[in-house]
């Protein structure tokens, strides 16, 4: 049963710029400290987290983020629109001032918690990214965020959790998509088993190329879990809840034979209507080839043995 | 009214030339997008599937209008529907996988979407190769047969299309909407022909 997530913002009579420049105040003030003996060149100003942040340990060194332009303009939001252009001006009208998020479940510290008060507990770090989409593109972004263990640790699961459910905002007043009840079931939902929910690769991001996320790409806050494909990676997050069984999740109830609960990127599972064994990278031109698809998105040292034991082919 | 020596002619082969060069002018303004090489291939696949319909559209308006002489359109259009969709393949042979053999055999095997593209470029190649007037000489009687075969290559085309969908119905279904009347008409001549004693009077 999923309750209206709006139903969990009180409404407040402060006006939303104001709360969100009060929220960029408190992640510069973070940031202060966190990047203390850096400089302080990153927080001089209002407009951006930072050039400054400390890498996360699965950065990737060698990985060059595609144009940030390209990725702004480029999002598959199927709650504004069906194509990759429009959301970008539509995603414009979601308000995501103020913002909290309820935690709930098997946990002993069920709340609802403002996204400020989530971030002051957080070190906010850069981390560079391969993302894959199950429609053979990719791109590498270099987020801002946080592990989603940091998160769930400091709530406390219970023994009991094996699974995560991460629920989107429903917002039909600002989304053209939820509002026609096209589609898919409304809101999104997504999910990880416990053990990837606590894999330090698994963040929460609230920024990339050092400022916040633009409303195309999740903001205030979402999923980016690098070894999965994109749709894994769930936008504008208002409910995380920790469960005992496996929460249904959007695209998989939609299609199951297309889009499986685990969604790991592998070259040699192909979708049912198109291979995965190459991609596209976005900023590469014409008369480039395509880049050869890696398991779990090159990300297999770490996650690997997450799945010893699995048929991935079964388990796709 | 003959369609073949007015000024008609010149301006229709040089107007289909016009989405080649708007889509020149988008490459060489960068105005393709964030994924120009996907713009690239929607581009030119549309085109080849717009003059696929206009194509089966030339018998119709024939009829309806008892204009004389259009079949030379039809060639041309037909050809110009081999033109886009021999462009559409290029752009994925060569724009995009750079002739990476390897790579796009294994695409191709695993991508049934593209099955239907290879299967409705390969009928359109059959065709735009006996176009002639001493193939159609030469064939006789089955030229006509073989080329009934656009029936197939258009509902290839619009199974590729759908195939490959990831999200808005809307552009296909409303091409799958043409591509019925467009055959819907022929299923009608048809019948028609077939009970010739009702509709003759
Ligand atoms: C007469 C033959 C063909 C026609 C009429 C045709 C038409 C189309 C159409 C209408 C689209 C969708 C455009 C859109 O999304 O608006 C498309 C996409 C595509 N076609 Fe074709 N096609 C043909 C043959 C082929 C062949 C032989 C190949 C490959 C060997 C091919 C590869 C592709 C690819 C890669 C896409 C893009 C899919 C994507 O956006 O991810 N097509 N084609």
């Amino acid at each position: 049963m999923i309750v209206k997530s709006q139903n969990d913002i009180p409404a407040s009579e402060i006006t939303d710029p104001l709360i969100f420049k009060q929220r960029r105040r408190i992640i510069k003030a973070m940031l202060a400290t966190t990047i203390a003996g850096v400089g302080t060149s990153a927080v001089a100003d209002d407009k951006s987290i930072g050039t400054n942040l400390p890498k996360g340990d699965f950065s990737g060194e060698l990985l060059t983020p595609s144009p940030a332009n390209l990725i702004k303009n480029y999002t598959n939001y199927y709650e504004f629109a069906f194509n990759k252009e429009d959301s970008t001006t539509l995603a414009q009208s979601l308000r995501i001032d103020p913002w909290s998020v309820e935690i709930s479940g098997e946990v002993e510290k069920p709340g609802t918690y403002a996204l400020e008060d989530v971030l002051r507990q957080q070190t906010l770090k850069e981390h560079i990214y391969r993302f894959r989409c199950v429609e053979a593109w990719s791109m590498v972004i270099p987020w801002v965020g946080f592990s989603l263990r940091d998160l769930l640790k400091s709530v406390k699961p219970l023994s009991t959790a094996r699974f995560v459910k991460f629920t989107s905002v429903y917002q039909p007043e600002a989304m053209p998509r939820q509002r026609a009840n096209a589609m898919l079931d409304w809101p999104y939902v997504e999910g990880l088993r416990i053990d990837e929910a606590m894999h330090p690769l698994t963040l929460l991001a609230v920024g990339m190329y050092g400022d916040f996320l633009p409303k195309q790409n999740g903001a205030p806050l979402r999923l980016v879990v690098p070894w999965k494909y994109g749709f894994k990676s769930i936008k504008a997050i208002v409910k995380i809840e920790l469960l005992k069984t496996p929460p249904t999740t959007s695209w998989n109830k939609f299609s199951p034979g297309e889009y499986g609960f685990y969604a790991n990127v592998n070259p040699s599972v192909a979708h049912p209507r198109w291979s995965q064994y190459s991609e596209r990278q976005l900023g590469s031109g014409f008369f480039t080839p395509r880049r050869r698809t890696e398991l779990f998105n090159g990300y297999g040292e770490q996650v690997a043995s997450l799945y010893t034991d699995m048929d991935l082919r079964h388990f796709y | 009214m003959n369609f073949r020596f007015n000024w008609i002619w010149p301006f229709t082969i040089a107007g289909c030339l016009i989405p080649l060069l708007w889509l020149v002018f988008d490459i060489a303004y960068d105005n393709l997008g964030s994924n120009p090489i996907q713009a690239l291939h929607i581009r030119l696949g549309d085109w080849a599937l717009r003059f696929l319909c206009i194509t089966l559209a030339v018998t119709p308006i024939q009829t309806f209008t008892k204009w004389r002489g259009m079949s030379d359109y039809r060639q041309l259009f037909g050809l110009y529907a081999f033109f886009y969709a021999s462009l559409h393949v290029l752009g994925y042979l060569l724009a995009d996988h750079y002739l990476e053999w390897q790579v796009i055999g294994i695409d191709i095997i695993e991508s049934s979407y593209i099955w239907f593209g290879v299967l409705a470029y390969f009928i359109v190649f059959l065709l735009a190769m006996t176009t002639s007037k001493w193939a159609k000489k030469r064939l006789g009687k089955s030229w006509k047969k073989l080329h009934r075969f656009i029936y197939i290559a258009v509902c290839a085309a619009i199974i590729h299309y759908f195939w490959q969908l990831k999200g808005n119905l809307a552009e296909p279904l409303f091409y799958l909407l043409v591509i019925f009347f467009l055959l819907g008409f022929r299923a009608l001549t048809w019948l028609k022909n077939r009970q010739p004693n009702e509709n003759t009077g």
